[in-house]
């Protein structure tokens, strides 16, 4: 975008800043709306699980729910407990939001539509979510409230839990690619089960770890069947219980936001990302960000499936899953298919 | 000239929000602002060209490592005026620590102006072998020149967390614990029964 720019006159400085500039904002705007549909289609799937209509007043089918919903919010009063502590109790919303759209910097929606293609990509997505448990600390200790506190303890333990065997499943799939960018991640997935199938899930040896990440990417964005931090027949509504007005919704957008990023990073590291399910010729006239639109719908189509059907952990369950089960299963993960590309790749 | 004004906007805020770290009167702000610190230090470090280091600094230190300052400092609730009472009591060791920093700065210095290393140039061009990325360059010398160190350096973690498990683990006889696979094979027959009482009889337990 830089040199298109540059062809209408610009410096190369001055096209530099334009091109990123409005990069981020074509990833933001787009995202926002997504986010405010992916609400409502949450919904909507959550209801017909359930037998029932889900929002369907406002708008043709219920369709602009999230927008009334938003100007709902937009109009109530910001209450600001008394005793929080003000000035952390009002940046920890916008430390969840900002955070949950930093990490689709490098998330590539097609081969060549992505904002940053940097080689440590992965590392920044890894680095990025293991901050998004900040605003969640943040507001439970500024609410200066029982429950909201409780709430951010969970929070903390259950990322930090997940976030060890998310690691570990993540080099199982950078020791496959060869690469930490994500870009060359997806290019890496061409033909890659059976000569046919794009995508590390149909290998043998990841897919039980793609598995073990659909379960660890729900407790990372405290989704049901893990969502103990928020957890209303315990915690009120953990740690956003003080929150009102656009500090809520920020929270909200925050976290559906996240909830999309797992599922980009679902279609994007085990899935093939922008590269179409099958890899035939025919199948590459279909733009590849319609195929990774698909994907990331599909996956969000499983988040939700996995919300409106299973009930919620245990604390204990929960803690158990993640270490007793998932690291040293991922560890194990990550000595075979080293072992396995040592003896095949690297013919030692 | 933007790596000139990242430069400063970096370079000023890491100053800045450590100053502020060790000034605050909040232990809890104070844990805050060591976090900004450490994401202004990570970003002079991909200016530098040094992006892998950039990124574990985040993973390892914001992620992990300011967590758990935050949780400890959280729980405690330490009041921070009873720590300040003993200011007289250790300002001879406040001294010392802090000649011993001026001392290590001045040598840092100088080691730079000698400039017999050339780790990397201030405007990032030439901080890694040409045609490599960080991660292969870093990882060709862990794993190539310097495999013994790095391979000791595991062995000797390993053995500190071996050490920890071994410090805090205690047999406690008086605590049941969960045997999951017993509580999964468990079926409704083993726990529960069908009785059909008569009326004004009951059942006996």
């Amino acid at each position: 975008m830089t040199a298109f720019f540059q062809s209408l006159g610009m410096s190369y400085e001055w096209a530099w800043f334009v091109a990123t500039v409005s990069g981020i904002l074509l990833i933001a705007l787009p995202l926002l709306l997504g986010v405010a549909m992916i609400i409502y289609a949450d919904r909507k799937i959550w209801a017909a699980m359930a037998l029932r209509r889900g929002p369907n007043v406002v708008g043709p089918f219920g369709l602009l729910q999230s927008f009334a919903d938003g100007l709902k919010v937009f109009l109530q009063e910001t209450i600001v407990p008394s005793a929080a502590n003000k000035a952390i109790f009002l940046i920890a919303p916008v430390v969840t939001f900002t955070v949950a759209l930093m990490a689709w910097a490098v998330i590539p929606f097609s081969e060549l539509a992505v904002l940053a293609d940097i080689n440590v990509g992965l590392l920044y997505v890894l680095a990025i979510s293991s901050l998004g448990v900040y605003g969640t600390v943040m507001a439970g200790w500024a609410s200066n409230s029982k429950y909201p506190f409780f709430s951010a303890m969970r929070a903390s333990a259950q990322m930090i839990s997940y976030e060890v065997s998310i690691g570990f499943i993540l080099i199982c799939v950078v020791l496959w690619a060869g690469t930490f960018n994500l870009n060359d991640i997806v290019r890496a997935q061409q033909g890659h089960g059976l000569g046919i199938l794009n995508g590390f899930a149909f290998n043998i040896l990841l897919f039980p770890m793609w598995v073990m990440f659909l379960i660890s990417s729900l407790a990372e964005t405290q989704r049901a069947p893990f969502d103990l931090t928020e957890a209303e027949s315990e915690l009120v509504a953990g740690y956003q219980t003080e929150y009102s007005s656009m500090a809520f919704a920020a929270y909200w957008l925050g976290e559906y936001a996240n909830v999309l990023l797992m599922c980009a990073l679902n279609a994007t590291l085990f899935f093939g990302g922008w590269l179409p399910p099958l890899d035939l010729p025919f199948l590459y006239i279909v733009p590849g960000f319609v195929w990774f639109l698909l994907k990331v719908l599909f996956f969000f189509f499983v988040f939700s499936w996995v919300k409106a059907t299973v009930p919620r952990y245990r604390y204990d369950q929960l803690m158990r899953l993640g270490w007793k089960v998932f690291l040293p299963v991922s560890l194990g993960f990550v000595v075979l298919v080293s072992g396995y590309l040592m003896l095949t790749r690297y013919t030692v | 000239m933007i790596h000139v004004f990242a430069f400063y906007l970096f370079a000023v805020l890491t100053v800045g929000s450590g100053a502020i770290t060790i000034l605050s009167r909040n232990p809890v702000h104070s844990v805050l602002w060591l976090i900004l610190a450490f994401f202004n230090a990570a970003g002079l470090m991909v200016l530098v060209g040094a992006e892998f280091i950039a990124m574990l600094l985040v993973i390892v230190y914001v992620g992990a490592v300011a967590v758990l300052f935050l949780f400890v400092v959280m729980m405690l609730n330490i009041d921070f005026a009873e720590l300040r009472a003993g200011f007289i009591k250790n300002f001879p060791l406040g001294v010392l620590v802090a000649v011993v920093l001026l001392a290590e700065m001045v040598l840092g210095i100088g080691a730079y102006r000698a400039g017999a290393m050339e780790l990397g140039t201030p405007d990032g061009i030439g901080a890694t072998p040409a045609g490599m990325t960080n991660i292969e360059a870093i990882g060709a010398l862990l794993y190539g020149r310097y495999l013994f160190l790095f391979e000791a350096a595991g062995i000797i973690l390993l053995i500190a967390m071996i050490g920890a498990i071994v410090l805090t683990l205690r047999q406690r006889s008086d605590v049941r614990g969960q045997n999951i696979g017993k509580q999964i094979s468990r079926r409704p027959q083993d726990a529960t029964r069908n009785v059909n009482p008569e009326v004004g009889k009951g059942v006996t337990l």
